[in-house]
């Protein structure tokens, strides 16, 4: 079952969320939905859920629009919001509730409880769970129906290291048994040791709909680290050898646009002292960072050499 | 493409009332706290206001008070239901109010995207409820009320005229009640809005009604929906009140505009207000 977007588009007022933004999420892998806060991801997994009317476009699972499933937690598992549940009830009286309305046998309830490591305290209020338990029952809320789509939004967030840990081998398992995963997240680092493709947006806007590595490949500035005590004579000369050169402090560059070995044997050839000298791949926080920064952003060019040197 | 048809089409408006749903929402109901207690309160309010009450007027009674009112020993028993549709008009906003506030409207909706069959099951379930809890609460109160009054002559009987349908129809009051707070819930979304609402309805628009022009007293005022709905209460037909059973219809009639507006809007807003 696959998700499709097209030309889903989202406004409230003169505020567009989601802007014209087109994807399909496909079966087998897991898909990072990636984006800084406020770039629209909740908005747009509310409208593939139904929950919120696209101004424009449309979503489907599976070819229809999410209201024309019958009974849908058989077909979609939903994390949309960790807190949606009333603090008043347990863990296994709000899942029986949702177990109820699609004719889910009450054994499920435990079943999924057990899952998600909830099943001790599967009576007690949900009102007094931690953030991370809490996220936990809206991950067995989504598993309820053995769905072979899952959308979760921010399954992570609140979540100790142990439990990013089951919760990264939880939806690598889900993928693999060959569901659709959906899972949004603003961490970048976080999407890259879960998810096998990302669709990536900002301000509402379709910037990447990719694999991974090609994710990290296209976006990917190499950068070439030096420490120095020339620094000004060197950024000089790789400024007129058609470098970039960013200056960190009195000692220290960052390079781009040349490698390691032109950076040393231009160096040599110069007589000048290397303390440092060091190759260094943008991380996916950085290309992440890279994507998502907006165009009009001038900040960057504020530690320029090149005009310090002048 | 208009941004109505993306709205139709969004969520699936209606569907069949599974067994399923009905079970739902019964399992939410039954699983809080806050009704269990808002049910005992309706009960206890029922038959505590009606003995104080019941037993003023006893000790007041005599030939000068006789001329001076309407002695109408079943309705002094009901008063007490006065005060515990408070509690049920609460219980009827919170069924539906209490999934905004906390957000689990959200996780509802994405179970059951057909939005009108979760408004309609949530009124089934809790009228039925407040149905069963308000005829008895009513039966409830009119007895220990008249075991105030045992041995006066003034003492009222299930069979003498139309007490029987003023005990019921306590019950049928608190049921219908329930399903227009419900709906108010619904069209507000927010708890504490809703229920300023219902209450206005029940108890200001009455207290305005009072001060209107005579003219106004026995043509609009009897059919304001707080004084519609408590005509049934009166066994002894009063002056500048609606007939019981027409005021009941019309009480039914504002519960069934209500309810059909929240059933309007339901599918045509996003789930939650943004």
């Amino acid at each position: 079952m696959m998700i499709a977007a097209e030309g889903l588009t989202k406004k409230y007022g003169s505020v567009t969320a989601v802007d014209d933004l087109s994807f399909d999420v496909l079966p087998g892998r897991v898909t990072g939905f990636l984006g800084p806060n406020g770039a629209g991801k909740t908005t747009t997994l509310r409208m593939v859920l139904g929950l919120d009317a696209p101004t424009a476009g449309r979503v489907t699972i599976g070819g229809r629009p999410y209201g024309a499933h019958r009974r849908p937690l058989f077909e979609v598992g939903a994390l949309i919001d960790a807190q949606a549940f009333h603090g008043g009830r347990s863990a296994a009286q709000h899942l029986l509730a949702l177990a109820h309305s699609n004719g889910i046998p009450r054994r499920r309830v435990h079943e999924v409880l057990e899952q998600v490591g909830l099943g001790d305290v599967a009576g007690r209020r949900a009102g007094g769970f931690s953030l991370g338990m809490r996220q936990r029952l809206g991950i067995a809320a989504a598993l309820l129906g053995d769905p072979p789509v899952l959308i979760l939004d921010e399954p992570v967030n609140g979540l100790d290291p142990e439990g990013i840990v089951w919760i990264r081998t939880l939806l690598k398992s889900l993928a693999a048994e060959g569901r659709t995963v959906f899972v949004s997240s603003h961490l970048m680092s976080e999407m890259a040791q879960t998810a096998d493709h990302l669709v990536v947006i900002g301000r509402g806007r379709l910037l990447a709909d990719t694999s991974v590595e090609d994710f990290v490949g296209r976006t990917s500035r190499d950068e070439v680290r030096v420490v120095t005590p020339q620094a000004t004579e060197l950024a000089g000369l790789l400024t007129g050898q058609g470098a970039h050169v960013q200056a960190v402090d009195g000692q220290r560059l960052v390079v781009t646009g040349t490698d390691v070995s032109t950076v040393g044997r231009l160096a040599a050839a110069h007589r000048i002292v290397l303390l440092e000298l060091a190759a260094q791949s943008a991380s996916l926080e950085e290309s992440f960072m890279e994507l998502t920064r907006d165009s009009a952003d001038h900040t960057a060019d504020s530690g320029n050499v090149d005009g310090a040197a002048r | 493409m208009t941004t109505t048809e993306h709205l139709q089409r969004m969520a699936a408006p209606t569907g069949a009332i599974t067994p399923g749903v009905l079970r739902a929402e019964w399992t939410k109901l039954t699983s809080l706290r806050s009704t269990r207690w808002l049910l005992l309160l309706t009960v206890l309010l029922a038959l505590v206001v009606s003995a104080v009450v019941t037993s003023v007027y006893a000790s007041q009674y005599d030939q000068d008070f006789a001329a001076r009112h309407t002695i109408d020993p079943a309705y002094w028993s009901l008063t007490g239901l006065i005060f515990a549709q408070l509690a049920v008009a609460v219980l009827g906003v919170l069924t539906m109010s209490g999934e905004y506030g906390t957000g689990l409207i959200s996780t509802t909706f994405t179970a059951v995207p057909q939005r009108r069959t979760v408004l309609v099951a949530k009124a089934v379930v809790v009228s039925a409820v407040t149905l069963v809890v308000g005829t008895v609460s009513s039966l409830g109160a009119f007895l220990l009320g008249q075991s105030v009054l045992s041995g006066k002559h003034i003492k009222a009987d299930l069979d003498d005229p139309g007490v029987l349908r003023a005990v019921t129809g306590g019950g049928l009051y608190l049921a219908v009640l329930a399903v227009l707070a419900l709906s108010l819930g619904a069209l507000v979304r927010h708890s504490a809005g809703a229920i300023a609402t219902v209450l206005g309805l029940l108890y200001v628009l009455p207290a305005i009604g009072a001060i209107l022009p005579p003219s106004w007293q026995d043509t609009a005022v009897p059919y304001f929906p707080g004084n519609a709905g408590l005509a049934i209460l009166h066994a002894v037909p009063m002056a500048n009140a609606a007939a019981p059973w027409t005021g009941f219809a019309a009480f039914c009639a504002y519960a069934a505009l209500a309810f059909t507006a929240a059933l309007y809007v339901l599918p045509r807003r996003d789930a939650l207000p943004k």
